[in-house]
């Protein structure tokens, strides 16, 4: 069986500078996986590699998405294909409308898929049970995209699109960052109903505090730009015990 | 806005010919002498069969003109025009009096059905769909084609309502009185270069009178044509708002591709009497040249609007794509107390094209109010200019003005200008300016892309979004149209 | 319809031309290695003449009308000017090392030069002209590309002023003040300043002006700096002159990569005033922050025109720009941000703000962005408008009564670009003048 993510000896670089250094994980479809980390290992980085965020270059190795390789296709072809980002600080769009911003995405991304286009009226039906699942006002879809959003607001509106656009692969860039306790329970929730076994979910996370919501099936330490450690959940419990100072010390 | 949510699927609609507008019309047409001489002149106004006094009007004009130079001081850079190698009158043969919408030569009837303007009143304009059930909206055209009026539409329903609407040429001959009380008085023959030539040249345009309490029943609208070759077009347009009366008023224009640019020198008086307002939106895409500024339209335009009345407001709302070169700065006069003005404009170059193009706002009444709301994109190895005035003399008390330029940059290779000038002379006023130059952010076009938009839609998408405040002051038949018209001006810029 | 631009040759002004004159016969008396520049300088200003309301740089401030006649060109001072000159009161609380010139010229006997600091080279411009310094007269004229009729005149008919060095890494934390002191008689001053700051170094330049109301006097000051790479320089201007004077200044920088400059001008009285200041930002990483104040009243007259020039990535330029305007005084504002193509990164932002306090008083204000590189973030914004009356009301209803709440959020307004000088007692002593300024309209 072909792995939903496929990560080989991959090796990738901003502006000359070797970030991701033999990067080595399988994710297959119906799993959650954890990766920790501390600051600065390259967590972000990773995303953004296999997102193909301008400026990330990858020199060496392989990121396979369901056996197509991700560094031939252009940002939005791998957005069609199933890779969805949740960014860490998601980015304010002036003047796009949220919906239309929606709409935009989800009949572009099924287009290039050869699939029927969502109708507006189904869209907008959609778009208002994601809204109460997530306990959001139906007010700040009217507004432009995560403009003038709180922190807490921009991560559920990350979790709604993310939930709308129904992608095979999820990556969670430090959703828990700057939630409170309430919004994150949220905010896992509708995570948490994403899961199925057609779906492959990577939580990159600081703490372990969001895991106690999304439980993982699979967690690993990154250091220094690739993985030095992987277990099960109850390795997560222990680095939230140990820090990371020994893995950094490992790296180094 | 639903003009927005509509936006990338415009843009997927919009084929790949980035100009659809450059057809040439085969027909053939009466021509006066090439070159400019008070006997052109006098010609022209034969043609018109117009009284005594206008000709006179015409040839003081012709002669301060002699006198003048032309301006140098915009942003805008163009070999010397010859004025002796232009027609300054050309008609299709054809035209020589329809009485009805049966009688304009189907050649030219296919034209504006090919440039989706509806001649035939049952229609609508084109591109436009409504939700069923919901009324189509109805716009009365006037349509000039190089130096005349062709037809003009619903005459008789604005009749009944006592609002006329006819080619300026037939105002001056029907309603002579009402043409000589207002012409000139807003834009004086001696305003400047091109107005002044425009005085002595001009051939056709609209004349709009609302009476006293009426709200204009339809959108009044005046598509102008360049077709003949070697023309320059000299339209005047005057819309008198009186007492409490309302006028919404689009204009369009397009012309065929050439190699030569051609000229147009046009002129726009508003007045508005106490209590009264117009919206005046254009949506300019003359033709803009090559992509290596071959050909295009010289754009060298005079409108000003006169809030003559207290309380009365005169709206400009412009989406600027076509043109060579654009030299143009729709003004508003706010003479009467408490009278508003405002500008919303969309100015777009790509290619070699040049814009120069702003607003002035002239407060001398109490309690008068402006806002101002501008957004550039230049593309390609173009230069866009924002110049603007607002001033407040010293009886403009409590006078205010609100105002935003924006410039976005697509590309290196082009420019954005943006020179505002700020004259207050009383102490109550409280004018607010800010500017802002960038480039479309990186890190959102990624954002967008991630989601699973194409770079090119992404583009249309953030383009939108910065020009909504603009579109959402035209009236939704034109919102639709000028989106698209966005999209397709900036085809090829990116990349 | 050929309408070939007719260049009429015009009458000079009654200022133009006894310019002229003096021109013809002060050439033989200046220093012979000047006389080029001199001389080219002067032929270019007479190709334009005194600059007018049609020149868009001088659209505000029409320098042929206003500049009616010429007064003469200073003479040394007497001693009882020398002696007046010891109360210049502008920051005399702050330790300075001064430098003083009185109606145009320097006098030793006032001024601080001993004791210079490690890599500090402070001379008059006479004495530098007068050593041949070769370093001088390479600069001096050359800093910036300046097509500018004021400027053009400074250049033909500069008199005295400082040369300044700042050696290579040297750090001079005492301020450095150049007093320039109205003499008694009508008298034009040509002040020329030259600064340079090696790599790396540091200093504070401080140029105040001072007259009496009853004096009768123009300045055509000009200073230029050059700041070599990473070097840094805060300066400040500031103008009391006398209600009757007319002053002119240039301002001319050019800065190298990660040079910072800090620059200050600071009008608190005179007839007519004008600050113009050319930036250049040639190297990546320049950082230019400016900042300008206008406390007007009766008919002043104050104009600040910017001209800031970014030709290399990464450079940076803020602008703040304030003025307080009261009775039939005007203030002037222009500012230009060129960004040069290549010129990416580059983040430049320009704010004015003026309070009319009064009937009569006016503003004009013209920022102005010409942007050929698209990687970068550029903004201006003005506001022109009253003092907030709620504040008002709402000081007031605590009962300070309305001269006091006026001079209380007047200051906060000033306060803003004030509180920007690094020096702690230079601030003090800018917020003390200020408040003296504003009490003294009640």
């Amino acid at each position: 069986m072909t792995a939903l993510l496929e990560i080989r000896d991959l090796k990738a670089e901003i502006a000359g500078k070797q970030i991701l250094n033999g990067y080595d994980l399988t994710v297959n479809a119906g799993e959650v996986h954890a990766i920790m980390g501390p600051n600065g290992s390259g967590k972000s980085t990773l995303s953004y590699v296999l997102s193909g965020r301008p400026g990330y270059t990858i020199t060496e190795g392989q990121a396979l998405l369901a056996g197509a390789d991700l560094s031939q296709m252009s940002v939005d072809e791998r957005a069609a294909a199933g890779l969805f980002l949740a960014f860490q600080y998601p980015l304010e769009v002036p003047g796009v409308a949220t919906m239309t911003f929606l709409r935009a995405a989800l009949n572009a991304q099924r287009k290039k898929r050869g699939e029927e286009e969502m109708s507006s009226p189904d869209l907008i039906k959609r778009v208002k049970e994601l809204a109460k699942i997530l306990d959001m006002d139906m007010e700040m879809l009217r507004r432009p995209v995560n403009v003038g959003f709180s922190g807490g607001e921009k991560k559920r509106a990350e979790t709604l699109q993310m939930m709308l656009l129904e992608p095979k692969l999820c990556i969670l860039d430090e959703t828990d960052s700057g939630l409170d306790i309430d919004a994150l329970k949220v905010v896992s929730n509708g995570v948490n109903q994403l899961r199925s076994k057609d779906r492959g979910i990577v939580v990159i996370t600081h703490y372990q505090r969001l895991l106690d919501y999304i439980t993982p099936d699979v967690v690993h330490v990154q250091s220094a730009g690739r993985i030095v450690r992987t277990g099960g959940k109850e390795l997560a419990l222990e680095l939230e015990e140990t820090g990371y100072a020994r893995y950094q010390a490992e790296a180094a | 806005m639903a003009a927005v949510q509509e936006t990338v699927e415009q843009v997927r609609r919009v084929g790949a010919d980035q100009y659809k507008y450059g057809f040439v019309t085969d027909i053939e047409s009466d021509l006066a002498p090439k070159g400019l001489s008070e006997e052109v002149i006098r010609f022209i106004s034969a043609k018109k069969g117009e009284p005594e006094w206008m000709l006179d009007w015409r040839l003081e004009a012709y002669r301060r003109w002699l006198t003048m130079t032309e301006p140098k001081w915009a942003r805008v850079d163009y070999p010397a025009i010859d004025y002796q190698d232009l027609y300054y009158y050309a008609a299709p043969k054809s035209t020589a009096g329809p009485k009805s919408l049966d009688e304009v030569d189907p050649e030219l009837l296919r034209t504006y059905e090919k440039l989706g303007i509806p001649l035939h009143e049952r229609e609508i304009l084109a591109g436009v769909e409504r939700p069923e059930g919901e009324e189509r909206p109805r716009v009365a055209v006037d349509a000039v084609f190089d130096s005349v009026s062709v037809a003009t539409t619903f005459k008789e329903e604005l009749k009944k309502a006592g609002v006329i609407f006819c080619p300026i040429s037939e105002a001056l001959r029907e309603h002579p009185e009402l043409v000589r009380k207002y012409l000139g008085t807003v834009v004086p023959t001696s305003d400047n270069y091109f107005a002044t030539l425009n005085s002595a040249v001009f051939s056709d345009g609209s004349f709009v009178y609302i009476p006293p309490g009426v709200r204009c029943p339809m959108e009044l609208s005046t598509y102008f044509r360049i077709n003949e070759k070697n023309t320059g077009q000299f339209e005047r347009t005057l819309i008198i708002a009186d007492r409490g009366s309302y006028v919404s008023y689009l204009e369009g224009c397009t012309a065929p591709k050439r190699d030569e640019n051609q000229l147009h020198a046009a002129v726009v008086e508003l007045v508005t009497l106490d209590d009264a307002e117009i919206k005046y939106s254009t949506v300019q895409n003359w033709y803009p040249g090559d992509e290596n500024g071959k050909g295009g339209i010289y754009n060298f335009v005079t409108k000003r609007g006169d809030c003559r009345g207290a309380n009365s407001k005169i709206s400009w709302t412009q989406v600027e794509t076509g043109s060579a070169i654009t030299w143009k700065y729709p003004s508003c006069v706010l003479r009467g107390d408490n009278s508003r003005g405002e500008f919303y404009s969309i100015a777009i170059s790509n290619g070699r094209q040049q814009v120069d193009s702003g607003t002035k706002m002239i407060h001398l009444g109490k309690g008068t109010t402006s806002r101002i709301i501008s957004k550039g994109i230049s593309a390609g190895r173009s230069s866009n200019a924002y110049r603007g005035l607002v001033s407040a003399h010293r009886k403009a008390e409590g006078a205010r003005n609100f105002t935003n330029c924006d410039s976005l940059l697509i590309g290196d290779a082009c420019s954005a200008h943006t020179i505002p000038y700020i004259e207050a002379k009383n102490p109550s006023c409280v004018f607010e300016h800010e500017a802002t130059t960038s480039k479309i952010s990186e890190d959102v076009l990624f954002y967008c892309m991630q989601r699973g938009l194409s770079q090119e839609d992404a583009t249309a998408l953030v383009v939108n979004g910065f020009v909504r405040d603009v579109l959402q002051q035209l009236p939704m038949e034109f919102a639709v149209e000028a989106q698209k018209l966005i999209s397709v001006s900036l085809e090829g810029s990116v990349g | 319809m050929g309408h070939a631009p007719t260049t009429p040759t015009r009458k000079l002004t009654d200022a133009e031309a006894r310019l002229a004159e003096i021109f013809a016969t002060q050439q033989s008396a200046g220093a012979p290695q000047l006389a080029k520049l001199r001389t080219a300088a002067f032929d270019a200003f007479s190709r334009t003449g005194l600059p007018n309301r049609r020149d868009e740089a001088w659209k505000y401030t029409d320098l042929r009308a206003l500049l009616r006649d010429v007064k003469p060109l200073a003479t040394p001072p007497e001693d009882s000017a020398k002696q007046s000159a010891q109360n210049a009161a502008v920051l005399a609380g702050v330790a300075t090392r001064r430098i003083v010139f009185v109606g145009g010229y320097f006098v030793p006997g006032l001024s601080d030069l001993g004791d210079l600091e490690t890599g500090l080279s402070v001379m008059s411009l006479s004495g530098a002209l007068a050593k041949g310094d070769a370093a001088t007269t390479a600069q001096i004229g050359k800093v910036g590309k300046v097509d500018d009729p004021a400027f053009a005149l400074n250049t033909a008919f500069m008199g005295e002023g400082v040369v300044i060095r700042v050696g290579a890494g040297a750090c001079i934390d005492r301020p450095i003040q150049l007093v320039f002191v109205a003499g008694a008689q009508p008298a034009t001053y040509f002040l020329r300043s030259l600064v340079i700051v090696e790599k790396g170094a540091r200093a504070t330049l401080i140029e105040s002006f001072e007259g009496e109301t009853t004096q009768e006097y123009h300045v055509n000051a000009a200073t230029e700096v050059v700041l070599e790479s990473g070097a840094s320089l805060e300066r400040l201007k500031i103008s009391r002159e006398g209600a009757a004077a007319m002053h002119v200044s240039t301002f001319v920088a050019s800065l190298a990569a990660d040079a910072q400059l800090s620059d200050f001008g600071f009008n608190l009285g005179g007839g007519v005033l004008r600050n113009q200041s050319f930036i250049a930002l040639n190297e990546p990483g320049a950082h230019a922050a400016l900042r300008g104040a206008n406390i007007l009243k009766d008919k002043e007259h104050a104009d600040a025109t910017l001209f800031l020039d970014h030709a290399a990535e990464r450079s940076e330029s803020k602008a703040l720009f304030k003025s307080v305007l009261d009775n039939s005084s005007q203030a002037v504002f222009q500012g230009k941000i060129l960004v040069r193509p290549g010129a990416q990164k580059t983040d430049a932002r320009m704010m004015a703000r003026t309070l009319l306090l009064s009937e009569g008083a006016q503003a004009y204000c013209k920022p102005e962005l010409e942007i050929f590189a698209d990687d970068v973030q550029c903004a201006h914004g003005s506001t022109v408008g009253a003092l907030d009356e709620n504040l008002i009301f709402y000081l007031m209803a605590r009962g300070i009564c309305q001269a006091e709440a006026q001079s209380l959020l007047t200051e906060a307004f000033v306060g803003e670009v004030i509180d920007a000088v690094e020096k702690r007692s230079v601030r003090e002593a800018l917020t003390a003048l200020v408040s003296e300024r504003l009490r003294l309209r009640q």
